[in-house]
């Protein structure tokens, strides 16, 4: 059925989720509380939500509704973006419910079901649900099937019923199809909505934009022109509170499995048909399935550890230091490989991935370093200076895009070309602050939009081409430890310096 | 500030790239330039709320008052780049004398290159503005029929003079009450009889209101003046019940629906700032403006 108050033409009203509510299973976790719930918020007070939205939380507290409103009160005033208004909170405290029990009791489920469906009575919003598993995935089992048979995962032709899973979605391929496996028998692929939080973000999304809208860039966009791609996620912090989580996790599987070869996929693959979530898979599907690993792995990766040491003035213990971690841990913090891409576009084009926890400082980016000029007509002394014309995609923080090319020196006797930069600050241009990737993401979910999350055919291609790396890691003992507050351990320049190339300090 | 007496458009641009690069920020990255064309009572008003925009659209904000009243020609300027103004340029230019009937030729030097224009009357505007001397560069004019004292004779001229590009931000003070009921339309709704819009004596807003509304749901229209500010409810008769919205105090309203428990939304009044910033989002016609503003029965 249309919406008569609704118009193609009509270009003011937002783009708001129809009647609806968010259930969410781990209220008392750092994500719910940091960035699912000042997310929701952000969404109301931009009046993204409909009028009767309703969230409602489940957990093993001894809680009534205004105690979890309080939380989530809390955690909005902490962690929101956008500012407080009492307004926008009085219209989302409405909505807010709460539901005691385990995650194992068919009670609470029950309850959860009369809470659910006594909002699509009292407060309109459709039998439109969606359930937030913001829990660790050893628990997915258990929650998943008590909302089948409690029949809250069961939709109707005139509702729906969704599932929103974060990452890690799986520790390799097996583990992962496992887990799909699961998920599928209780949601249809269609209601399962993998959050990888990148894919969220304004300037991933703008590598399509960029690629795609413009006449400019693709004609270079393949070997003849690129030298090589360098995709850096670098992080300053450690890993924090995260012991438990992280060790016997690292780097590869937390950060190159998912965000660093969406990164991959954005930028190396073929132009979509059109922006529809299948056909942007297919491309992206298409890419990462040419991905090729090196035939030494011994060559062509490396990974590290953080040692003890100084970043940005503050003293930091080492991972092997490190609270709950095993100081024989094998663990890496730094990971970086080459790959490459078995097409006609990118034949003989490395593509370099390396992310670390305790770098110099917190950045991401994607640089396509280009060939130099075939022939340069000026004296040797003249273009000492002048290196590799690259153009770079700022993914945080500093949003924006960087291209790097050769430019005369003014007031010189003789010809002089050293590198410049031309810059666009997303910042500057698009002052209107960028909503969060949550913000994005949870929208998308409760609109049922789903081209920015990756389907499970993705989430497997990137684990057939991690995994043979981590079976290879597993076998080669500790890591080499580097100093924190730099750019990670040496053997990362050696891995480049085989190929003849330097990495762009990010 | 920079004060400039006695001098010209070219002069003005000059200034404000001088000024640019003694502070060490060039001007990249401004995405369009807005003509403000005030009298002295409503130019301050009008460039402030531009000002805080700025902020979400960096921008140069040229305001142009006419002052015929002054007895030599001459063009005076206040220049603002950077700083508290945020990321933009501001220049406050006096049009005295003969000159007051040529802005157009102050503002051409002015207009940065490749970019969007858009103009906007806080005050009294042109009845075509797209014809007038400033509103011929613009690609979007924006007048405020709220300035005037006859709502339905303010809305007739903007119906006669209108040319896609125009908007108005009487229309602009409806989105809210527009989203909030498109959302409650997203579920499915029974047949609307009747509609009654309550609102201001006089506010242009509450006839665009009822004009939208009617116009979308094919139903009877009844307009209720009050003395309140601006919208202050709309009820739809439907086949099962009423389904009404009204505000309850500066910032929240009440929805009341058949069946439902009443619930609480966020209304809030909105500054004149906060309507240009809409305004700017979409630099492309208002169509749907463009629609009800035709179809306008008065």
């Amino acid at each position: 059925m249309t919406n008569p108050l609704r118009n193609s033409i009509d270009h003011r009203l937002p783009r708001i989720a129809g009647p609806c509510g968010l259930v969410l299973f781990g209220v008392t976790g750092d994500l719910a509380r940091k960035k699912v719930m000042p997310a929701i918020y952000d969404l109301a007070n931009r009046g993204f939500l409909p009028p009767g939205f309703s969230l409602v939380g489940f957990a093993r507290r001894d809680w009534v509704d205004e105690d979890f409103a309080q939380i989530v009160h809390d955690a909005v005033r902490e962690h929101s973006r956008t500012p407080f208004r009492e307004e926008t909170w009085k219209q989302l405290s409405e909505g807010i419910r709460f539901v005691t029990g385990d995650l194992d009791d068919a009670a609470a489920y029950s309850e959860l079901s009369r809470v659910v469906a006594d909002l699509d009575l009292t407060r309109g919003t459709g039998g439109n649900h969606a359930f937030y598993l913001s829990i660790p995935p050893g628990l997915f089992p258990v929650v998943l099937e008590h909302l089948k048979s409690s029949g809250l995962a069961q939709d109707t032709p005139d509702s729906w019923r969704r599932v929103v899973v974060e990452k890690p979605f799986g520790h390799d391929l097996k583990s992962a199809q496992e887990l799909n496996d699961l998920v599928g028998t209780v949601f249809e692929t269609g209601s399962v909505f993998r959050i990888d939080h990148y894919l969220g973000k304004e300037t991933v999304q703008n590598i399509m934009a960029v690629r795609f809208a413009n006449a400019m860039f693709e004609p270079l966009w393949n070997g003849n022109y690129v030298d090589n791609v360098q995709i850096t996620m670098a992080e300053d912090i450690g890993i924090g509170g995260r012991a438990g989580y992280y060790d016997g996790i690292g780097a590869a599987r937390d950060v190159i499995q998912n965000h660093l070869l969406q990164l991959l996929a954005l930028t190396a693959m073929e132009e979509p048909l059109n922006f529809n979530a299948a056909e942007v898979r297919a491309e992206k599907e298409k890419v990462l399935s040419a991905v090729r690993l090196p035939k030494d792995l011994s060559l062509h990766t490396t990974r590290g550890q953080y040692a003890q040491g100084w970043q940005g003035g503050i003293p930091v213990p080492g991972y092997l230091q490190e609270e709950g971690i095993d100081p024989n841990s094998i663990t890496e913090t730094f990971a970086a490989m080459r790959v490459d891409i078995d097409n006609r576009r990118w034949a003989g084009v490395p593509f370099y991935l390396r992310t670390g926890k305790r770098l110099g400082r917190r950045v991401t980016e994607v640089a396509v370093i280009f060939k130099r000029a075939p022939h340069l007509p000026f004296s040797v002394d003249s273009v000492q200076e002048l290196g590799n014309n690259a153009l770079v995609f700022r993914i945080q923080p500093d949003e924006g895009i960087t291209v790097r090319f050769g430019s005369k020196v003014p007031d010189t006797s003789q010809i002089e070309v050293r590198d410049v930069t031309m810059d666009f600050q997303y910042g500057e241009t698009f002052v209107e602050s960028s909503p969060e990737a949550y913000e994005r993401l949870i929208l998308d979910v409760l609109i049922g939009d789903p081209p920015l999350f990756p389907r499970h055919v993705e989430v497997e291609l990137g684990w057939k081409i991690l995994d043979p790396v981590l079976e290879y890691w597993a076998t080669q003992g500790q890591p080499d430890q580097y100093v924190s507050g730099g750019w990670g351990p040496h053997s990362q320049y050696d891995m480049l310096a085989r190929d003849g190339r330097t990495w762009r300090r990010p | 500030m920079i004060r400039l007496e006695d001098t010209s458009g070219g002069a003005v641009a000059a200034a404000i790239n001088a000024e640019r690069r003694r502070i060490g920020s060039p001007a990249t990255g401004m995405v369009l330039t807005l003509l403000i064309l005030a009298d002295e009572d409503t130019q301050a008003d009008a460039t402030d709320a531009a000002v805080a925009t700025a902020h979400q659209h960096p921008m140069r904000i040229i305001t142009l008052i006419p002052r015929p009243d002054a007895r030599h020609t001459q063009l005076d300027a206040e220049i603002r780049v950077g700083g508290d103004d945020g990321p933009g340029e501001v220049a406050i230019l006096r049009l005295r004398g003969e000159l007051s009937n040529y802005p157009n030729s102050v503002a051409v030097p002015l207009l940065l290159p490749d970019t969007p224009v858009v103009a906007y009357w806080p005050g009294d505007s042109p009845a075509v503005p797209s014809e007038s001397l400033i509103g011929r560069h613009a690609q979007r004019r924006i007048t405020d029929s709220s300035s005037f004292s006859d709502p339905y004779e303010a809305l007739r001229i903007r119906k006669a003079g209108y040319i896609p590009g125009d908007s108005d931000l009487a229309w602009a003070r409806c989105t809210q009450w527009r989203s909030v009921l498109a959302a409650i339309f997203d579920a499915p709704m029974s047949n609307v009889h009747n509609i009654r819009v309550s609102g201001e004596r006089n506010n242009p807003s509450v006839i665009l209101m009822g004009a939208w509304l009617s116009q979308s749901l094919g139903a009877s229209l009844e307009t209720i003046w009050d003395d309140t500010i601006a919208i202050s409810a709309v009820e739809l008769d439907m086949d099962d019940g009423v389904l009404s919205i009204t505000r309850v105090d500066q910032k929240t309203a009440t929805i009341r629906r058949p069946g439902l428990a009443d619930q609480q939304v966020s209304l809030p009044h909105r500054s004149t700032s906060a309507l240009i910033a809409e305004e700017l989002r979409r630099l492309d016609p208002d169509d749907m403006y463009g629609l009800v503003i035709s179809k306008l029965d008065l």
